[in-house]
């Protein structure tokens, strides 16, 4: 099942450059819940700071809460804060070492699962649910830099959600993709978000409406307008989610 | 434009390319004079018994058998000393130090690279020879290891951050911690590059002279352990190649035309691994 995610006054910081100003923005568990914006307002930072990828990066730092059902995310072990916070990048990143079967396994593996047929079957599960096993299942042990770009975001899903986590961070992950692989991985969002908490950045308005329940609008760092995905898109409450939903900029 | 002005341009672009053309013929030229020059010299005295009998004396049919084996011993433990020491600091500059330490590696390293091989075998002669009261296979290998070591840091660290940090994140998103994602994923992605790494390394000190003069030292029989002096084939060479004797002269040739043919393999096993052919 998702779990509700709370980030409450989250700054973040490059060195001395402030990328996020006080932002607070709950994230329903079960739930759809997409970010859009402009490029360079600080979309991919705030869901980085949700699974601890942020302070990964050299002089990144932050300050602020985020809460994964009332359990501190930034006072929680880290490895375990990423195994239930699953990540989909913004380019595919599959690991170019390893099988198309080996990569779906890695998560599972390097969380210390060794039996072979609980790795098959998991890895079989992720990829129906990653509606990638038809194209794949005769060619798992295939390096994985043989399939195609939606392909690899597929397996890069599937990758995510073999370890089963609870919420499931998305950046902006048909950005790189063809219409027909992108219809597949919204598809693929609305079958799943009754188990999973799902965050998606987007800066394709359609794909929020489509896909979320809830939208937030980022703009400078800053959260101007959060509620319902019909209400932002109809009767926005503010001039510049207007603006920017209505196309007049960004 | 004028006819005149095109004809004068392309005029100045043939001139230039031939201009290029010859200095790559110059640059190539000592290289083929060199190759085609052992080989003919080398071939002579190049029979089974080359690889297989101890030097003889002056005027009996002798090998280099010793130093053969003696180099590949010498190299191998040079190879079991820096590459661990050299590969394990790559990685710790890439994946683990911060920006101002790695910084500090980094230029220690290439002020290593750039000290003579002749004072590496000196500073090993000055302790672990004087200390051990003898030359040695392993002090000969020791200051192989000093050479090996900063391209082994530098080339080792290059390739680690070569790898896209995509991939680093993308191990970390999925609960890896640091240690994890270097050996499951940065390590095997970078894999092809680093035994590139490793084999060029090798390649460049297999014919390292100076420093073997007084740390290996050179023997003319089988080698008697490791913590004995060693015979190596570019010492060999030295020897034979100053003596007063044709035969001997001539048995140099030979022991160069083999140490080239071992780089040579080398270089393209290396070049094939860099290519990920050998996966
Ligand atoms: N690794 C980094 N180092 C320094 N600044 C960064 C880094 N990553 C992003 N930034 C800066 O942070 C700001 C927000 O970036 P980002 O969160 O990626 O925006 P978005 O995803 O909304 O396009 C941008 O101005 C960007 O230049
Ligand atoms: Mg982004």
């Amino acid at each position: 099942m998702g779990k509700t995610v709370v980030a409450e006054h989250l700054s973040a910081f490059f060195g001395e450059h402030q990328i996020l100003h006080d932002v607070s923005l709950e994230m329903q568990a079960n739930q759809v819940t997409a970010i859009i914006g402009p490029s360079g307002c600080g979309k991919s930072t705030f869901i980085r700071c949700m699974n601890r990828l942020h302070e990964t990066v050299a002089r990144a730092t932050m300050t602020g809460r985020v809460l994964l059902d009332d359990e501190n995310v930034y006072e929680a072990n880290s490895v375990w804060v990423r195994r239930t916070i699953g990540m989909v990048f913004q380019k595919p990143n599959p690991f170019p070492a390893m099988s198309i079967f080996d990569n779906v396994a890695a998560g599972l593996r390097l969380n210390g699962i060794r039996k072979k047929s609980v790795l098959a079957e998991q890895v079989e599960r992720s990829l129906h649910m990653s509606a990638l096993w038809d194209e794949v299942k005769d060619r798992l042990s295939a390096p994985s830099a043989s399939l195609s770009g939606g392909q690899q975001q597929r397996l890069c899903i599937a990758r995510a959600l073999a370890i089963e986590p609870a919420v499931l961070l998305m950046d902006e992950p048909a950005s790189a993709l063809d219409p027909i692989s992108t219809l597949r991985i919204e598809e693929l969002i609305e079958e799943i978000k009754c188990q999973y908490t799902i965050v998606i950045v987007t800066h394709n308005l359609q794909q929020a409406a489509r896909v979320a329940d809830t939208t937030a609008f980022f703009l400078s760092g800053e959260i101007i307008e959060y509620g319902r995905t019909t209400d932002m898109f109809t009767t926005p409450s503010d001039k510049r989610t207007e603006d920017y939903v209505t196309g007049r900029f960004g | 434009m004028s006819h005149r002005l095109l004809l004068w341009r392309r005029l100045k672009n043939q001139v230039f390319f031939t201009l290029l053309v010859f200095m790559s013929l110059i640059a190539l030229f000592p290289l083929f004079n060199i190759l085609w020059y052992v080989i003919s010299r080398g071939l002579p005295e190049l029979s089974i018994r080359f690889f297989t009998r101890l030097p003889g004396p002056v005027g009996m049919v002798g090998g280099m058998a010793n130093a053969i084996v003696g180099t590949l011993i010498v190299v191998s433990l040079a190879c079991l000393i820096a590459i661990p020491i050299g590969v394990g600091a790559g990685i710790y500059m890439a994946e683990y130090a911060d920006d101002r330490f790695a910084a500090v590696c980094r230029f220690l390293a290439d002020v290593l690279s750039g000290v003579p091989s002749i004072v590496a075998g000196l500073m090993v002669y000055a302790t672990v020879v004087i200390w051990m009261h003898s030359y040695s296979a392993f002090a000969g290998a020791l200051s192989l290891a000093l050479l090996m070591l900063p391209t082994l840091m530098r080339t080792t660290e290059q390739m680690l951050l070569m790898v896209d940090t995509s991939l680093r994140e993308g191990a970390f998103a999925l609960g890896a911690t640091r240690f994890q994602t270097t050996v499951q994923v940065v390590l095997p992605t970078a894999a092809s590059g680093l035994i590139t790494a490793v084999m060029l390394s090798i390649g460049r000190v297999m014919g390292e002279t100076a420093p073997l003069l007084f740390t290996a030292f050179g023997n003319s029989f089988w080698q008697d352990g490791l913590n004995a002096p060693i015979a190596a084939l570019p010492l060999q060479i030295f020897v034979y190649a100053t003596s007063p004797y044709p035969q001997w002269q001539a048995q140099a040739w030979t022991g160069a035309l083999t140490l080239l043919a071992i780089i040579l393999v080398i270089n393209i096993a290396a070049r094939a691994f860099g290519r990920g052919k050998l996966r």
